[in-house]
């Protein structure tokens, strides 16, 4: 019986974040469905979130790493358009789409030890100084693009595009990409040494310096991690959307942030949970659709967001506090 | 008798504190020494050094005779030297088998990790260590356990990893008789199997029991080294260690 128990409790320890975001994400569903079944059952609401998702992932996932590595970063909102501005200035520009794509996804890498090592090297708040990334790259790319939008229509010829972001009859790729993504994410998190070290430099980072775990190192490529995610999501929202428009990115700052903590992640650093974030993502992308498929009105969106956020942390709290 | 590691006139500074002064220092093979020294006298940052977690301001480290150059914890963990800090080093929240393999992760190529064979390792050194509690798994996190279980889980880490040299940093801190019995149990094993021992304390009666040879340390500087045939009591330690510290 005794031996039964510890099973439980380990297993709660190691699941039990993730098992409240499930828990939440299936709430809200049946909330949702009893509330407007007529709107649940329409495929068109499904459709919307799935478009929604997948950008969502590549944002919230990285940033999983990252808290776990007891750090965080906003200037990923603005590192997404940066990359999205290359790939469609070099598009528009007659480069070959594919080539387009890596050098955006350097580009949000590189940003990302840019980031990195301001923050470690100089010990700065990430907080503060990613706040101060987060303006400074908005302010560049409305310099160089002059506030003007680009369209690359040209890019739906190129094989990239039904390969990323076509539809595969009638099923969106970008969505088998988030999946193939979560569950790289998933292994690269739980069962290899840079999830393992990201999870030791976060709980301790004196306990894991002292085993001979270059702190700063990881920690920077937490940062890179963060970058990429943010470049691919908006590499393929501009493809989706033929456009790169240069706001974009911003409204997902707090959403992928949201995404992260309803998922599950604590915000002190030691531990996260993949496939939590992935539930989190879940549940902002259906608050943001859902309140308009059920025909109230978009104001109720972000009461409803909020009150979601405090009652995961709520939630969460159940699970208990840190350990020291 | 081979020098295991030797620190030559070793300096080093934080700001304007010298906080080690030509500190020289040599741990041969299968000996046990224990650095004694007041509260501030240096000790904790002569093993830190040593290990690696500070670098050097002055001074050479010595590796089986041979100079290193730009050593790290890392380095030092590699070259076989395995250390239980005074804090344990331990992720509280992760679980005893992710803390014994820290740093050296047995993996898979492209740095996947074996997690099946760590767990069973992990198993048998909770087993080997002599843990009372059948609900303490090598999955457990680490923050459920007592204070001695994580002394017992810092060791493990430092018997998987077979080193030559264990630096104990206050071991005996807060652990009860019985374990710190099995802390000393543990030096003399070390020691049985020729493989040495640094072992750091404050309490004298601890560190005469178990050292062959004694270091005093006192205000970052060495001034004293005896052998253990030079004294017969630990009173008479003490009284050495009361007599050299402040009259240099």
């Amino acid at each position: 019986m005794s031996k039964n128990n510890s099973y439980l409790s380990n297993y709660f320890h190691r699941n039990g974040r993730a098992l409240g975001s499930i828990g939440y994400f299936v709430l809200l569903m049946v909330i949702f469905l009893i509330g407007a079944p007529e709107a649940w059952i329409r495929p068109n609401l499904h459709q919307s979130v799935f478009v929604m998702m997948p950008t969502l992932i590549f944002l919230t996932i990285p940033l999983v790493f990252l808290v776990a590595s007891g750090e965080i970063d906003l200037s990923f909102a603005s590192t997404y358009a940066v990359a999205a501005y290359v790939f469609a200035l070099l598009v528009k520009n007659g480069v070959d789409p594919a080539i387009c794509l890596v050098l955006g996804i350097f580009t949000g890498a590189a940003i990302g030890a840019l980031v990195g090592t301001l923050i470690v090297v100089f010990r700065l708040s990430s907080l503060v100084a990613s706040l101060g990334v987060l303006f400074l790259l908005r302010g560049v790319i409305l310099l160089l693009s002059n506030s003007r939008s680009i369209t690359i229509m040209e890019v739906e010829n190129h094989w990239i595009y039904p390969l990323l972001v076509g539809n595969f009859y009638g099923f969106p790729m970008q969505i088998f990409w988030a999946a193939i993504f979560v569950i790289f994410c998933y292994y690269f998190f739980n069962k290899h040494v840079f999830g393992i070290h990201i999870q030791h430099v976060g709980d301790n980072s004196v306990s894991a310096e002292q085993m001979g775990i270059n702190v700063n190192a990881v920690k920077i490529k937490a940062f890179m991690f963060v970058g990429v995610g943010a470049a691919i999501g908006g590499i393929f929202t501009t493809m989706i959307t033929y456009t790169f428009f240069p706001t974009q990115g911003f409204g997902y700052l707090l959403l992928a942030l949201a995404a992260v903590f309803v998922g599950g992640t604590p915000y002190w650093g030691g531990l996260g949970t993949i496939i939590g974030a992935v539930f989190g993502v879940g549940i902002i992308a259906y608050m943001e659709i859902g309140i308009i498929a059920i025909g109230w009105s978009g104001e109720w969106r972000q009461f409803f967001n909020g009150l979601i956020i405090l009652l995961a942390l709520l939630g969460h709290r159940l699970h208990g506090e840190r350990v020291r | 008798m081979e020098n295991i590691i030797e620190l030559d006139n070793v300096t080093k500074r934080f700001g304007g504190i010298t906080a080690l002064n030509k500190a020289s220092l040599k741990v041969t093979r299968g000996e046990v020494v224990g650095l004694i020294g007041d509260n501030g006298a240096g000790k904790s940052t002569l093993i830190k050094t040593l290990v690696g977690v500070y670098s050097p301001d002055e001074g050479d480290i010595l590796i089986r005779g041979k100079k290193v150059n730009a050593w790290n914890a890392l380095k030092a963990r590699e070259s076989g030297i395995e250390t239980v800090f005074q804090d344990r080093a331990l992720t509280p929240q992760q679980s005893i088998v992710k803390n014994i393999f820290m740093g050296k992760e047995l993996r898979y190529p492209f740095g996947f990790i074996k997690e099946k064979e760590q767990i069973f390792e992990a198993n048998r050194l909770i087993r080997e260590i002599g843990f009372t509690s059948k609900l303490i798994k090598a999955e457990s996190p680490v923050g459920n356990l007592s204070g001695g279980e994580r002394q017992g889980v810092a060791i493990a880490r430092a018997i998987y990893n077979k080193a030559e040299l264990i630096v104990l940093d206050e071991p005996t801190n807060n652990l009860s008789l019985n374990e710190t019995q099995k802390v000393f149990d543990f030096v003399l094993n070390v020691k049985k199997s020729n493989r040495s021992v640094l072992f750091i304390g404050h309490n004298i009666y601890h560190v005469y029991d178990i050292s062959d040879r004694f270091v005093i340390l006192d205000r970052g500087e060495v001034v004293h080294k005896l052998d253990k045939n030079d004294i017969s009591t630990p009173e008479e330690l003490m009284k050495i260690m009361r007599d050299t510290i402040g009259a240099h």
